[in-house]
């Protein structure tokens, strides 16, 4: 990775070249080696988090039991969600707030260098102690990345205890991130850089520090009494010891609905940085973007319990939390909308970035779709705990986040590289995609309308068609991101020189800088009009 | 716009943080106060209940479930003396459940209510109640352990059955012996 | 694509295969046979069609704005990039939208919430991995476990047409009659669903939940455990049978009458007494059936999580066997180790217990009598 350091001395930087070989890495500071250290990780662990999901799918992709006992598959329907949300997610977003936000606001570094390096080196040491929780005598964690007691406290193994662990590492790595990137972004913007002026993927990354740092000590503390519920005697979520199982699962989704905003508002941002720049137009509706992803934010603190329908919640408390899920359908419906009347009259070009972003549109709405169908109570009683979930959050989560992860990867790869990717590649790898994951995800809602649980290991034989077809799709879908491995291999090696716009229709100042940036950029401050 | 010294702003991020943490943990106690003012989910309290909301509407009746759940491990043989009755809100009534240790050692028990539905728990008020407390019993021991209680008569109408069912749990290996003390006469 | 063209081929492949086997899937919710279960499915269909027409029309826009918005036409890109009055206009309007779709679901919700005045109460109590029903207006009581056999789990029989979705004795209920759930459980959270009535409530242990249905249609009903509870959870099915109200009388006389002559027989068999090799018959079956699952038909169990019996100190020491015969019955608080004294006969129980301590080289010569159990239940000295 030598592509960033020390090809493009300027005279205004006269310091230090960074360390060549593992130390550089270790001991950086420096936020665009961040940057990248949090993005390999975070494809890595998409590989981990993807190959169990390819276990699931085999296992499915028959009714009766063939490859695994339900013991170790309960633990990689667990791990597989605890890495893909903790540990590609998240992580990949974190990476790529480390190398843009400095660069969007005429930043030289993120505010707290050195705290910056720790946030990112505890996490290979937190999903090591995941990953070795599995090799365990007794296995590994399988009560489901949601952990619902008393299923995780009486009645799981000693592994509960290294998950506790590693998830708390994960936690305190997500909030020195989160302080990290509020700092930066109240402290570090050029002059003339004013609120209203961040791109709005730094408006997005900033609310969801935000939502990082009031829910993730929330997630601490749950996890913290599944350990003392467990070990050291207390009765939070023992109805014997006086205490609630339900109040588990309120505590739990406190935390954990903020989380599926905090997995997507960057994507947001994201899609918002792309298709202006392929529709050659401004974003539409600005600053009613950045009410509606505040409203969102805000919003995600009311609606938990959406989660809770059939806990046996009284028809009040039903009604409310019905009400205000259906709501927040609003300000992400204007989201929508404002892309599309971005699009609308442009000049657009098909480029891989826009091909995953006008998808992310389309397949991010669809899931939002059955979001809210999955909101309405009486209908959700159908829904609930079976595959139709699984089909919405993955097309939030997939065809969502993780597009837009693939969209951002492409669409500034040559800022960070100097190299254009290799494009015909790259829509080889958007159609096989696209397709596979579709034919993954799509029937999914149609086994769950038919009556398929979730987080079985073996299925009646009506569903078994569909189950085959989705398993194809997986299959198909794992192996298609191989070729994006494979783009971006060949792009950090080499390529077709990138000049500093890239893109004939991008605004922002990190195309200001040149392709790629020096080691250390807007050491002093550009100019901001 | 540019800011060097981020020191305040840290020290503020890291407050929230440590506040949130704590608001987790807050929401167990939260959560309970909650319950107890919506029944939100059937529990009922622990303290014995006045009589001064015991006036009896002779106009009304509300049926009264009982059910005894012993824990599968927990080995003691636990039911309502009856399983029904008929009451007027604001009327005190005294129900028994009966229970009996069979194994060989001296157990402690308690007795976890849950009423349903959960809001109607807001007008079950126990004046006693065997689940205040933990109950002793010797090897072979049986025992008749009271329930005295009245429905408020501000239970709105809609509810016209109330279902009170017990869950028994063995607590011996909590319990320091000497301090737990069987209040109530042994039935035969 | 190369990828579309194979997954072509291999469902084909699939369909001429196991289309023996596999029953048509219905590509909707199903409208179920009760009032409510019909006033859910037309809620959903209602938010069906709404999201279709928002998708029909943001698609649409998108793709127009695709095929003719592009600089390959020759098109110049308009600058435009605000308009308050598009942006009220377009929250203006799902508000509406989603007040629409508030008015029936509230409707619908309480409606499905009102328990009073039912007719039957079954008291349903999930636990690892079964269903127990109790009627609390007749003497009648008994567990619901699955009844595939193992081998078609394994792959090593022909899976039946109602493969996971059968059980030994299903939950029967009256037609035309309101029947009151109350659900809870014995261990970790279970949840109990019946998608034909569209009832599904989780199983709480300590604290219970209510549910009703009213079902008009005589038939058997088909439903799952729907909240993760271990490594069973997709191996505990529900099974309902809706009778007429006549039918269901005679059913429930008659299921009384057996649990009682049951009840009695048992007593009656106290005195009898059963040789090693009844003995060991009887409990090799019972531990296969119920124990081999997590100790192993070897005994070994799994170690760290399910202790061995084979060579263990409980299963061969003279001085365990009244503890041996105590976690049988009463389970083990804090672990996955079930209660059987409720589920199995004393007979039964005495068998397994005998076997236990016969099997894999235990050889303890001991041989358990049902009265020696049923002591054990009351806290009598044998």
């Amino acid at each position: 990775m030598s592509t960033t350091s020390m090809d493009h001395q300027h005279a205004d930087h006269g310091h230090h070249h960074p360390p060549a070989g593992l130390k550089r890495w270790l001991y950086t500071t420096n936020h665009k080696d961040i940057g990248t250290l949090y993005l390999l990780f975070a494809l890595t662990m998409f590989f981990i988090g993807g190959l169990m999901a390819m276990v699931i799918r085999a296992e499915l992709f028959q009714p009766g039991l063939q490859l695994v006992q339900p013991e170790f598959f309960n633990q990689m329907t667990t791990v597989h969600g605890l890495i893909m949300v903790f540990g590609a997610v998240m992580p990949a977003f974190t990476g790529l707030a480390n190398w843009l936000i400095p660069m969007m606001i005429g930043a030289p570094d993120m505010a707290l260098p050195r705290m910056n390096n720790w946030s990112f080196w505890i996490l290979p040491f937190a999903f090591a102690i995941l990953l070795m929780s599995l090799f365990m005598e007794g296995g590994g964690p399988g009560f489901g990345w949601t952990f619902y007691a008393p299923l995780s406290t009486k009645y799981s193994g000693d592994s509960t205890a290294l998950f506790v662990f590693s998830v708390h590492i994960m936690g305190i790595s997500s909030i020195m991130g989160a302080i990290n990137v509020i700092v930066t972004i109240f402290n570090l913007r050029a002059p003339g850089m004013n609120w209203m002026k961040m791109p709005l993927f730094v408006w997005t990354w900033l609310i969801t520090a935000f939502l990082l740092i009031a829910v993730m000590p929330v997630l601490a503390g749950t996890v913290t009494m599944v350990l003392t519920d467990k070990y050291f005697g207390t009765s939070f979520f023992d109805a014997a010891g006086g205490g609630d199982p339900v109040l588990f699962q309120h505590i739990f989704w406190f935390f954990g609905h903020p989380e599926v905003y905090i997995m997507i508002l960057p994507a947001f941002g994201i899609v918002s940085s792309i298709v202006p720049t392929f529709s050659r137009k401004p974003l539409f509706g600005y600053a009613s973007m950045v009410y509606a992803t505040s409203s969102i934010a805000l919003l995600s603190f009311l609606v938990w319990a959406h989660h809770m329908f059939t806990t046996g919640m009284p028809v009040f408390a039903e009604l409310f939390f019905m009400y205000c899920t259906m709501l927040i359908a609003v300000p992400t419906g204007v989201k929508v909308f404002n892309w599309v009347a971005t699009m609308w009259r442009g000049a657009m070009t098909f480029e891989v970035p826009m091909m995953f972003a006008i998808a992310f549109i389309v397949l991010f709405t669809i899931g939002g779709l059955s979001g809210l169908m999955l909101a309405i109570t009486p209908a959700d009683f159908q829904y609930h705990d079976t595959y139709f979930v699984v089909a919405h959050f993955h097309y939030v989560l997939v065809t969502g986040a993780i597009f837009s992860i693939i969209a951002a990867a492409y669409y500034w790869l040559p800022k960070w590289t100097g190299h254009m990717y290799d494009e015909r590649l790259g829509q080889w790898h958007f159609w096989c995609s696209l397709i596979s994951v579709n034919l993954l995800f799509f029937p999914m809602h149609f086994v769950g309308l038919a009556g398929m649980p979730r987080r079985i290991p073996d299925y009646a034989l009506q569903f078994a068609d569909f189950n085959a077809l989705i398993s194809i799709g997986g299959f198909a879908f794992g192996l298609s991101q191989l070729l994006f491995v494979w783009v971006l291999v060949k792009c950090i090696k080499g390529g077709t020189p990138a000049t500093d716009q890239v893109w004939e229709g991008a605004e922002g100042l990190e195309w200001q800088l040149s392709s790629p940036p020096p080691y250390h950029s807007f050491t002093t401050p550009p100019d901001v009009k | 716009m540019t800011v060097l010294n981020h020191q305040p702003l840290v020290r503020k991020l890291i407050l929230i943080t440590a506040l949130m943490f704590g608001f987790g943990y807050a929401l167990v106690p939260l959560y309970d106060v909650f319950c107890d003012l919506t029944g939100l989910n059937g529990k009922t309290s622990n303290m014995a209940a006045s009589a001064d909301k015991a006036i009896t509407d002779m106009k009304r009746q509300v049926t009264i479930e009982f059910l005894a759940k012993p824990d599968p491990k927990m080995p003691w043989l636990f039911q309502p003396q009856t399983r029904q009755i008929q009451v007027h809100p604001g009327e005190i009534k005294l129900v028994y459940y009966e229970a009996k240790n069979p194994t060989q050692a001296l157990m402690v028990a308690q007795a976890v209510p849950s009423v349903s539905p959960g809001q109607a728990a807001l007008y079950f008020n126990k004046m006693e109640c065997f689940c205040f407390q933990r109950q002793t019993l010797k090897a072979g021991e049986k025992l008749l352990m009271p329930l005295q209680f009245y429905v408020d008569p501000a239970l709105p109408e809609q509810f016209s059955t109330i279902t009170l069912s017990y869950t028994l749990y063995d607590v011996t290996q909590h319990s320091p012996v000497a301090q737990v003390a069987a209040v109530y006469p042994t039935g035969k | 694509m190369v990828k579309t063209m194979f997954s072509r081929c291999s469902l084909l492949t699939l369909l001429c295969v196991d289309s023996a086997n596999a029953a048509e899937m219905p590509l909707n919710m199903t409208k179920g046979v009760t009032e409510i279960s019909q006033q859910v499915y037309d809620l959903h269909m209602t938010i069906f069609y709404i999201c279709c027409g928002i998708g029909l029309v943001v698609f649409g826009a998108m793709f127009w704005s695709i095929v003719h918005h592009r600089k390959a036409k020759g098109v110049q890109p308009a600058q435009f990039h605000e308009s308050t009055k598009v942006e009220l206009l377009w929250t203006a309007i799902p508000v509406v939208i989603l007040v629409l779709m508030a008015i029936p679901a509230t409707k619908t919700l309480i409606a499905m919430e009102d328990t009073t005045k039912s007719d039957v109460t079954i008291l349903v109590t999930g636990s690892q991995w079964k269903w127990h029903y109790k009627y609390l207006e007749y003497p009648v009581e008994y567990y619901s476990l699955l009844a595939t056999p193992k081998k078609q789990i394994q792959n090593k029989l022909a899976k039946n047409q109602n493969y996971l979705l059968e059980v030994d004795r299903p939950l029967v209920i009256p037609t035309g009659k309101k029947v009151r759930f109350l659900m809870t459980s014995d261990d970790v959270i279970h949840s109990w669903w019946v998608p034909a009535f569209a009832v599904k409530k989780d199983a709480n242990p300590g604290f219970i939940n209510e549910a009703w249905t009213q079902v008009n249609e005589p038939g058997t009903y088909r439903g799952q455990c729907a909240e993760l509870c271990g490594k069973d959870h997709g191996f505990m099915p529900i099974v309902v049978v809706a009778k007429t109200p006549d039918d269901f009388n005679s059913w429930i006389q008659a299921e009384g009458d057996r649990l009682a002559k049951l009840k009695a027989a048992e007593q009656e068999l106290l005195s009898l007494q059963m040789t090693m090799t009844e003995a060991m018959t009887l409990g090799e079956k019972v531990y296969l059936g119920h124990c081999a699952a997590c100790h192993q038909p070897t005994g070994t169990g799994l170690p760290g999580v399910f202790p061995a019996l084979k060579g263990s100190k409980m299963a061969t020491l003279a001085e365990e066997k009244a503890n041996h015969i105590n976690i049988v019955l009463n389970g083990k608080a804090g672990t996955a180790m079930q209660a059987f004294g409720k589920q199995l006969s004393l007979q039964e129980i005495a068998a397994v217990i005998s076997y236990e301590r016969n099997a894999w080289d235990n050889n303890t010569g001991d041989l358990i009598q049902a009265a020696e159990i049923q002591a054990a239940k009351s806290g009598r000295k044998e």
